[in-house]
């Protein structure tokens, strides 16, 4: 029975297995970076940089269909061109950071689905919008493995300057450490795994994966890398049960996977260690001192 | 010998002066409170000292100090205290102009670090949390923060807001160990009666200079009263300044 329900299909599928690879190769990327985007309350900058891709991806699906690198390639220069400009924008003017990024978001969402609907008919958009995580192949396996060791290996050579710029950029600014590199180098990987995501979920699901984990993590533990660690786990977690689920139930993965991350998320709400429903209103007997 | 020469400063934001044709010295070694009404601009003379803002006109001079020889410290409000970080890690951030963001800690570096969440009494807290710290707490981590960078200017906007009175005295014994260091210390704050018993010198600020020099002699009523009426000077159409040497 447990092997029924949870081993074999798996064992039987290979679409299965490159999908749970391709999951959890994106939940060790972007798991972490999300705990980093809550930290630094750029959650919402988040939901931009996702739209931020959508333009990008659709040039690439104008120029070559549905092919999968040249819509990752346009994603990743879209998201990384939005992103600079709406960052640089925040930083050097008196607009707000928030409204920086909300505003390049709006205008990259028209731009990209104005761009699909231009050839192609709803059932493209649909793909793009909302991906397809068994339809990932070995190319698309290789880059979303590559781009979760190259972020892992990224945030662990920045992680001071990234924790330092997000905790108090003033501290930075005023030592000339040249805290607009970390921020920027946060901001680029943001891009990479909302891109890597894209191919597996789809841009409108892609962050789902990356931040509800991170949101439910701050539950379970007090610090960046604690978090990060909790993290990853829980995005684990919900790609493993949200792809059974939709193989299952026979529903579309992408959704499926967000709605489990969803869910543990409510649970972290409800019963974390740090902070919960139960740790306010059940405490454990409080302490001397 | 000045630590900070400033002549004929102006600062200026969408062309309004927050701070106008200021010239003066902040001499090595001294404790300086600067006061002065909201809107006097003190906040923006620190942050200027601090190479935060760019000057309209005028100069700052720093006497050879380089950047890791300067320590600001903002107004709490702009710092996230529900960051997951830990006390420690903050503290450790004054390392930062000697290991940067790559370098690691030897020995020395974290006896010094002990040294310093010692010197502010928070031993003991080196691992909790820092949203779980009073707001005083937090604050004394953030001097120990700035007692581990070893500056020799130490910038300091407002450390006493929000802090209750046991803690500010705290606080205030740091500031006058570092006066004793032969540090150079300027302190934006709002509470007079601090000023008047542990600051040797007071700067009170009205985009120009209402008073600077020994405490006593610049806080009194009368220049307190001025420096009010001055602040508040404001006109929507205020021409461009005679002395600004630039034409629209």
């Amino acid at each position: 029975m447990i092997w029924e329900y949870f081993i074999s299909p798996f064992a039987e599928f290979a679409f299965m297995r490159r999908a749970l690879v391709g999951c959890l190769a994106l939940a060790l990327g972007g798991g972490p970076i999300g705990v980093f985007l809550v930290a630094r309350r750029m959650t919402l900058m988040g939901d931009a940089l996702s739209h931020a891709i959508l333009p990008g991806v659709a040039a690439g699906f104008l120029i070559a269909g549905l092919s999968m690198p040249a819509m990752s390639l346009g994603g990743f220069a879209a998201g990384l061109a939005v992103a600079l400009a709406a960052g640089a924008i925040a930083r050097f003017t008196p607009l707000r950071e928030d409204a920086s990024f909300a505003a390049a978001c709006l205008m990259a969402l028209a731009a990209g689905v104005l761009m699909v609907s231009l050839r192609g008919g709803p059932v493209d958009l649909f793909h793009v919008l909302f991906g397809s995580v068994l339809a990932v192949d070995d190319s698309a396996l290789i880059l979303i493995a590559g781009i979760a060791t190259a972020t892992l290996l990224t945030l662990a050579l920045f992680y001071r300057g990234i924790v330092a710029e997000c905790f108090d950029p003033g501290f930075l600014m005023a030592l000339r450490a040249r805290g607009a590199v970390y921020y920027f180098v946060l901001l680029g990987l943001a891009v990479v795994n909302l891109v890597a995501g894209f191919q597996a979920l789809g841009s409108l699901m892609a962050l789902g994966l990356m931040l509800l984990p991170a949101v439910a993590s701050g539950f379970w533990a007090s610090q960046v890398w604690s978090q990060a660690a909790v993290g990853a786990g829980l995005a684990a977690l919900a790609s493993v049960a949200g792809l059974l689920l939709s193989f299952h139930a026979d529903l579309p993965s992408g959704p499926s996977i967000v709605l489990v991350a969803g869910v543990l998320h409510l649970v972290s709400v409800l019963i974390g260690t740090h902070g919960s429903l139960r740790a306010r209103y059940f405490p454990a007997a409080h302490l001397q001192a | 010998m000045a630590a900070v020469a400033i002549e004929n400063l102006t600062v200026a934001y969408e062309r309004r002066p927050a701070i106008h044709h200021l010239s003066g010295r902040f001499a090595a070694g001294s404790l300086t409170a600067i006061v002065g009404p909201n809107g006097a601009g003190k906040t923006t003379l620190i942050k200027a000292i601090a190479g935060l803002l760019p000057i309209e006109s005028g100069n700052i001079g720093l006497n050879g100090l380089a950047r890791a020889d300067i320590a600001y410290l903002q107004q709490q409000t702009e710092i996230d205290r529900r960051f997951p970080i830990v006390l420690r890690d903050v503290v450790g951030f004054g390392h930062w102009a000697r290991i940067g963001a790559f370098g690691g800690l030897t020995a020395s570096h974290r006896a010094a670090l002990d040294g310093a969440i010692a010197a502010v009494g928070l031993s003991g807290f080196e691992s909790r949390p820092v949203a779980t710290l009073s707001a005083g707490q937090f604050q004394r981590a953030l001097f120990a923060r700035i007692v581990l960078q070893d500056a020799k200017l130490i910038l300091l906007d407002e450390p006493f807001n929000g802090i209750d009175a046991r803690t500010v005295v705290e606080l205030i014994r740091i500031l006058h160990a570092w006066h004793a260091q032969g540090r150079t210390v300027l302190c934006v704050t709002h509470d007079f009666d601090v000023v008047r018993r542990h600051f040797p010198e007071t700067l009170l600020l009205a985009r120009r200079p209402v008073a600077w020099g020994a405490t006593a002699v610049a806080l009194t009523d009368d220049n307190l009263a001025r420096s009010r009426g001055m602040a508040e000077a404001w006109e929507s159409d205020a021409a461009a300044c005679a002395h600004a040497g630039v034409a629209e």
